[in-house]
């Protein structure tokens, strides 16, 4: 039986797949939040005194957390894609490549997450009322 | 054993040729192909994945004669080609059909044909799983597909609206919809437990997720985002055949039931739908262009990206096709500003896609011609898409035939296409040979400039004002040019559809096999024999490079001598590798099962269940029910979780991994996973419905509260926790080969769960909730009957791990069983505890 080959520090056992898809999920999360908290309010208290205005601020404070959550994941993102310096396309048979390109798209996805999440915070800013 | 860098060192010297022969034989005896009526037994990927691909595309040719049949009615004013109800019929099944019976099924097919080609593996993990989703999808599509031969077809329009479908259409039609498509959706997520197994587990050694073929990615988002979509569809079904069967009145609103959360439930499905049907299509591209354009695809982390993006984004658009329904404006504007959002990640990879082609030097073929034809349709498609996400056009536009138009550029450019151009790529794969360039660019015309002149003009009749939907319109609206424009186009692209299928099929005995690896690619797939062996790879290679072909310097040669892992079948079993998830490093060899008739038997007898339900032939249902489940149970009792003769093997290259392994490494304990996150996906969505009736009522759950009471949902939860930790415990027990104590704690949790089943029912029972009087007491029904099925679920699987260990098939040390069956109630445990909280402590607070 083969022996354990060559030692690496970037083992496959401190990777995880589920990285990759935190700032998607943030997104849905914020995402559902968002229209909860909108579309209730609007079958709820919609012809009540209260302002709008608590849905606005509820999703600005979404809004914010989503984006703390989105910048740490692609910030770790990002280290792992410089990890050693070394730059695209991330498609050397190594562990480092594989630590690399997994970094490297978790970034891309945290971008691509925080403006689709930007998109929808968007409508908080624009829309004063729910119709 | 812990391998982290699997690279094999030097590869060992070529066999002998006798020892080669001798290695060929028996694969070829393990992995042979049954013959005569026998043939009909097969699970082999290659060939259960060739039965999909043609029982699909006949399906695709039958939704395509029904377009034609739509066409000629809707040529002339005031036609009377076809009646209304006739007219009707037709319009929904071929959207049904192409949807669910083509667009979905053909990505299953081709993935299972090609997916383990493309990441060198003999079979998928569960040959028998895609066996029994084929012949679901089969005896399901015919049963619907049927219909419109007796009249009796579903006429609701592909997304089948409450009431109309409910208090407006008594006969049977809308049940085979909802039956028949049903059954159908098992296939699918049968298909995308198998696919997602397949993507993690079954690559190559070496094949990191850095470098798998860009196909699988997209593979592994649609499968998930199947797993995600699926459900709340099966779960408005259930619904919506409860309210026709049964007259619970979820969709009613007299009784406090509102059709939106049809809407709400089918869009859920609907939206992620098109891009499920998308993304495959796109997939086969990112295959297509590096090979045709002789250079290595740009940006692959960016097309990663753009699946994985894709993927999440398109689930927050559902509500766009709802903008007219009178929702409140802002949910209105989240809903715009996802469609828009969800623009970026598409475009993405065909800019992706669009550099390759320019860094590289395209050849000049068919399958191009229709990346290109695929491209641009998709892009036209795709803008009229943001046009129609911008809601105050979509008020105009909703429903008439420029979302006709819409629709089919996005589903003609963005899937069909792209499957036409990967027919005529892959082609040499499965029959050797490869099509005619010059009829195929004949195909290439007709069908381009048939599918422009019959959906172009068709934005502009909608924009007239034609709504979809209707089987004939009065002359003199100004409608007439345009449509007699598209029929006549209809049939252009009808004919380019003939000639193809000609040329697909006839025979070709003087024609030469295609020399191996045709088009010069540089991945896996491409290592098949002409003409194929059924052996899949003969040994399975070491990976260092996202295109071995191009890159690995005597890669085929050494695959072919079986230098690489698994030369041979030494028991004379069908076994692949499962590797690690990240890295790929071997983890098991897996042993695969050969041909059965069980997953066909299984799937006529649960298919018994849909179909005898639809006629309401209750005892035929139960008796093809009980058949079903016990065929079931033979097919795990025989078939799973074998102790092997040996614990481990070598499968050369001086690697030595187990055959059998359970818990997290297993395959069985991922495929119970995935599944269970389908079967929780529905249930959430159900749970959903609860708290949709609570935001449309004012008095909801209803004050004071009819049931089903506080004590009786309690006492439940309290035996199915501790049921759920008693099998917990058995899991242990067994581990410690404490024999005795582990059949005592399981008999226990199994009467748990019998009576907290009791105890869930016993709430609205004894409170005499009546589900057909009001929506508040139907929906506390159905939470507590799906626990209460599913528990006896959990049953029939703890005594089955009784008996497993009793008949000596599951040891202390092979346990794989009892760590699913713990996995599964993990999940029963939670859906337990969702649902009294919704039944019992939701009215608490309100």
């Amino acid at each position: 039986m083969r022996e354990p080959a060559n030692t690496t520090s970037k083992p496959e056992r401190d990777e995880s797949l589920w990285s990759l898809i935190v700032s998607p999920i943030i997104w849905a999360i914020h995402f559902l939040a968002t229209y909860l908290t909108a579309a209730i309010w609007c079958a709820k208290f919609a012809n009540s005194n209260r302002s709008f205005d608590e849905v606005r601020v509820a999703i600005g404070v979404f809004t914010v957390i989503a984006l703390a959550g989105i910048f740490v994941n692609g910030w770790g993102g990002y280290r792992h894609h410089k990890f050693g310096g070394e730059s695209v396309p991330h498609d050397d048979d190594t562990p480092e490549d594989r630590h690399r390109f997994l970094g490297f798209a978790t970034l891309l996805l945290a971008g691509l997450s925080a403006v689709a999440t930007l998109f929808v915070a968007a409508v908080a800013v624009f829309v004063r009322s729910c119709h | 054993m812990t391998i982290e860098n699997a690279d094999p060192d030097p590869l060992p010297e070529t066999p002998p040729l006798e020892l080669r022969r001798a290695q060929e034989a028996r694969l070829l005896e393990a992995w042979r192909t049954p013959t005569g009526w026998r043939y009909w037994s097969a699970v082999n990927n290659s060939t259960v994945g060739l039965w999909y691909c043609v029982a699909s595309f006949g399906f695709f040719l039958f939704g395509g004669i029904l377009a034609l049949l739509i066409r000629i009615q809707l040529a002339v004013p005031s036609n009377g080609f076809l009646s209304a109800d006739q007219y009707n019929q037709v319009f929904t099944l071929h959207g049904s059909v192409m949807m669910f019976l083509f667009a979905v099924p053909i990505f299953e097919a081709i993935s299972i044909l090609l997916l383990p080609q493309m990441l060198g593996a003999r079979d998928l993990p569960f040959p028998r799983l895609s066996a029994f989703g084929f012949w679901c999808f089969l005896i399901g599509g015919v049963f619907v597909s049927g219909s419109i031969f007796f009249n009796a077809g579903p006429k609701g329009g592909w997304f089948m609206y409450p009431p109309l479908t409910s208090s407006y259409q008594p006969g049977i039609g809308a049940d085979i919809w909802l039956l028949g498509l049903s059954f159908i959706e098992v296939a699918s997520i049968a298909a995308a437990v198998e696919l997602i197994v397949g993507v993690l587990k079954c690559r190559p050694p070496g094949m990191r997720i850095n470098l798998i073929p860009l196909y699988s990615w997209y593979i592994l988002v649609v499968a998930g985002m199947i797993l995600f979509a699926f459900p709340p569809l099966i779960a408005g079904d259930l619904l919506l055949e409860m309210e026709r069967t049964c007259d619970w009145p979820f969709f009613d609103a007299t009784r406090g039931g509102d059709p939106l959360l049809w809407q709400h439930l089918f869009w859920i499905f609907g939206h992620p739908e098109v891009y499920i049907v998308f993304l495959p299509s796109v997939a086969l591209i990112a295959m297509i262009v590096p090979t045709m354009a002789r250079t290595k695809m740009l940006g692959y982390s960016w097309i990663v990206l753009a699946a994985v993006g894709t993927g999440f984004l398109s689930f927050g658009l559902w509500v766009h096709h709802m903008f007219t329904t009178g929702l409140p404006g802002i949910s209105i504007g989240i809903f715009s500003a996802a469609s828009q959002a969800v623009a970026i990640p598409t475009g993405v990879q065909l800019f992706c896609f669009l550099a390759t082609l320019i860094a590289g030097r395209v050849t000049k073929s068919v399958s191009m011609l229709f990346v290109f034809a695929g491209l641009a349709t998709f892009i036209i498609g795709g803008l009229t898409g943001v046009m129609v996400a911008v809601a105050p056009f979509d008020f105009q536009a909703h429903d008439t035939y420029f979302i006709v138009g819409h629709l089919h550029y996005v589903l003609i450019g963005g899937t069909i296409f792209p499957i036409i151009a990967g027919f005529y790529y892959f082609i040499p794969l499965v029959t050797g040979r490869l099509l005619s360039e010059r009829v195929g660019r004949v195909v290439f015309w007709l069908m381009l400039t048939g599918f422009n002149v019959t959906f172009l003009p068709m934005h502009l009749t909608g924009l007239l004002g034609m709504p979809r939907r209707v089987y004939t319109y009065p002359a003199g609206m100004g409608f007439e040019t345009l449509n007699m424009i598209s029929s006549i186009g209809s049939f252009v692209l009808g004919i380019g559809f003939v000639v193809f299928l000609w040329d697909v099929l006839r025979p070709r005995k003087n024609q030469p096999l295609a020399e191996r690896n045709p088009w010069n690619a540089g991945t896996l797939e491409w290592l098949a024999e002409v003409p194929n062996r059924p052996w899949g790879v003969r040994s399975i290679p070491e990976i260092d490079s996202r295109y071995p072909l191009w890159d690995q310097p005597d890669f085929v040669r050494d695959v072919d001598e079986g230098r690489f892992y698994l030369p041979d079948a030494e028991e004379g079993l069908r076994e692949t590798l499962v590797t690690s998830e990240i890295d790929a490093v071997p983890r098991q060899c897996l042993r695969v099962p050969g041909p059965t008739f069980i997953p066909l038997w299984a799937a006529i007898f649960v298919g018994g269940v849909f179909i005898f339900g639809t006629f309401h032939w209750w005892w035929s249902t139960v008796i093809s029910g009980v058949l079903g489940l016990a065929t079931i149970l033979i097919w795990l009792w025989t078939g799973t979780a074998i102790i092997p003769e040996k614990p481990t093997k070598d499968i050369g290259l001086g690697l030595t991994v187990p055959i059998y392994v359970s818990g997290p490494q297993a395959v069985g304990w991922w495929a119970m996973f995935i599944t269970m996150l389908g079967d929780m996906t529905a249930f959430i969505a159900l749970v959903f419905g609860y708290f949709f009736y609570w935001t449309i009522h004012e008095d909801f759950p209803p004050d004071p509260l009819p049931g089903p009471g506080v004590l009786w949902p309690s006492i439940s939860l309290s035996l199915f926790v501790a049921a759920w930790w008693l099998t917990i415990l058995a899991r242990r027990w067994n581990r410690a080969d404490q024999a005795k104590s582990y059949y005592c704690v399981l008999t226990t949790a199994a009467l748990l769960t019998i009576a907290g089943s009791g105890a869930l029912v016993a709430g609205p029972w004894i409170t005499e909730l009546d589900p057909t009087a009001h929506v508040y007491p139907a929906i506390v029904w159905i939470l507590v009957i799906w626990t209460a099925g599913h528990a006896a679920v959990g049953f029939i699987m703890q005594t089955y791990c009784i008996a497993r260990r009793a008949a000596g098939k599951m040891t202390s040390r092979y346990d794989a069983d009892i760590c699913n069956v713990t996995l599964y109630w993990h999940f029963l445990a939670l859906t337990a505890v969702i649902t009294v909280a919704t039944i019992a402590g939701f009215p608490l607070l309100t």
